[in-house]
């Protein structure tokens, strides 16, 4: 089962690595530079937006009928959309009609995305009831770790089909479209229920057994406190994640003028990917022993003391500890991603886990959203004020301490399961 | 190799298959992110 989770997230996970075909989009018409008939790259970034919106929004309206039909029909149907996706965007390229590539990556390509996240989740839940966390993050971890193989890809992919397109996109696109559906269709392929009443032979595992929670109606669970407590949970850690995310290239350089080039930005920039990666599958592990509660705890509140170090840290010129306290802070917002899954499974039960989680993701629209458009409005804010660029960064940081602050309180509000105690 | 062993070793194939399919272009992702990593290092001024 976890090769075929991976083989999903692994593809769907490209959705990170979008960001490389921006600026070959904005000079479709142009060439070497943009056009006035070039899309803008603030048009462009509406593509990704859409893709995350929809995302939470398929898994949101899915997640009851793939509990229903069972996984393997929702991997096909995800493999479908995310495949197809790309052809249709490829048709927009060659059109040069945004509206077409909004609609296949962003909407068909996003139903695919949400589709294919919540598909294998409550599957690996059921195979490892003794450690859901490692399981889930295993997966999620593979989504992290799809803009890593994706980026590379679709770069040389441009390279070597760019005589036959302008800067290869639609061609590429074309590619990818037909490599994700067999790759993903790789997993519908493999993956396997376990029988009913399944469970690990005794001895198999050191971790502590965590009683999943009553198994709860996804129409009965997202009518609950605890639920939105943990959607709170979610949205404040995806959002101050983003806070980093968003701006972790230009805020590096800004922060430590003249000590940074824009390639070692980029090197940064790749640091922050790998722990965002290792993040979900350590963190979403550590939460099998220590519990999800406790491991949200950490989150939030090392989370918020590290957010509000790092004004000092720019402002001291201290780099290495800079370096790693992002990392720490990006290890924190995948581990987030990871752990949830295991959390739901605590209070809601396994049955429905899936239905749930896809309920939950909307949390993630919110925040893919809401951080970039706070983000950035803090800082243009500042700069306005007369700020420095070094400086204008400092305010932001302060606002992702106090959401994580408003995220410890959620936490602490949900009932605490048997184990927990 | 006894029956055991040969059922055994039937069943591990296709499971060690399936980890190579996902195994290999995960590595080869994260050899791309570390070589990249590096440059943090190296380009520092």
């Amino acid at each position: 089962m976890p090769p075929a989770a991976l083989a999903i997230h692994l593809s769907i996970g490209q959705v990170y690595a979008f960001s490389v075909f921006k600026i070959p989009l904005s000079r479709l018409i142009g060439g070497a530079q943009s056009t006035p008939g070039d899309w803008s790259l603030t048009t462009l970034a509406w593509i990704f937006s859409v893709a995350i919106v929809v995302l939470g929004l398929s898994a949101a309206i899915f997640g009851a009928w793939l509990e229903r039909v069972g996984p393997r029909r929702a991997m096909f149907t995800a493999a479908l959309c995310f495949g197809s996706g790309f052809w249709v965007a490829a048709a927009g390229v060659a059109l040069h009609h945004l509206w077409l590539v909004v609609l296949g990556y962003g909407v068909l390509g996003g139903v695919g995305l949400g589709l294919g996240y919540i598909s294998p989740v409550s599957t690996l839940i059921k195979w490892f009831p003794d450690r859901p966390g490692m399981a889930t993050g295993m997966a999620i971890m593979g989504f992290g770790g799809g803009a890593m193989i994706a980026a590379p890809l679709s770069v040389s992919l441009m390279t070597r089909l760019g005589g036959i397109a302008p800067h290869g996109v639609a061609p590429t696109f074309l590619v990818l479209g037909a490599a994700y559906f067999l790759y993903m269709m790789f997993g519908v392929l493999i993956v396997r229920v376990p029988p009913p009443g399944w469970s690990p032979p005794v001895g198999a595992t050191n971790a502590t057994r965590r009683s999943a929670g009553p198994n709860t109606d996804v129409n009965v669970a997202w009518r609950t406190a605890r639920f939105w407590l943990v959607w709170i949970v979610l949205c404040m850690n995806v959002t101050a994640g983003i806070g980093i995310l968003e701006q972790a290239s230009p805020m590096v350089q800004e922060m430590f003028k003249g000590r940074i080039t824009a390639a070692a930005a980029a090197g940064y920039v790749s640091l922050l990917s790998l722990a965002n990666m290792t993040g979900r599958f350590i963190w979403s592990s550590v939460s099998d022993y220590i519990g999800r509660k406790a491991t949200y705890a950490i989150f939030f509140a090392l989370g918020a003391a590290l957010y509000a170090s790092v004004p000092a840290l720019g402002a001291s010129d201290a780099l290495p500890l800079f370096v790693i306290v992002t990392a720490v802070l990006l290890s924190m917002y995948g581990g987030g991603f990871a752990t949830v899954p295991a959390y739901l499974r605590d209070l809601f039960g396994t049955s429905q886990v899936g239905a749930i989680h896809g309920r939950l993701l909307t949390a993630w629209s919110v925040a893919g959203v809401l951080g970039p458009l706070l983000v950035n409005h803090i800082r243009d804010t500042r700069l306005a004020a007369g700020v420095s660029k070094a400086h204008a960064y400092d305010t932001t940081m302060y606002v992702m301490a106090a959401l994580l602050t408003v995220g410890f309180i959620a936490n602490a509000l949900v009932p605490r399961t048997s184990k927990d105690v | 190799m006894s029956e055991h062993q040969e059922r055994r070793a039937s069943s591990l194939a296709p499971l060690v298959g399936a980890w190579l399919v996902v195994g290999i272009p995960f590595a080869y992702g994260v050899y791309q992110v570390l070589v990249k990593a590096l440059a943090l290092f190296r380009a520092r001024v």
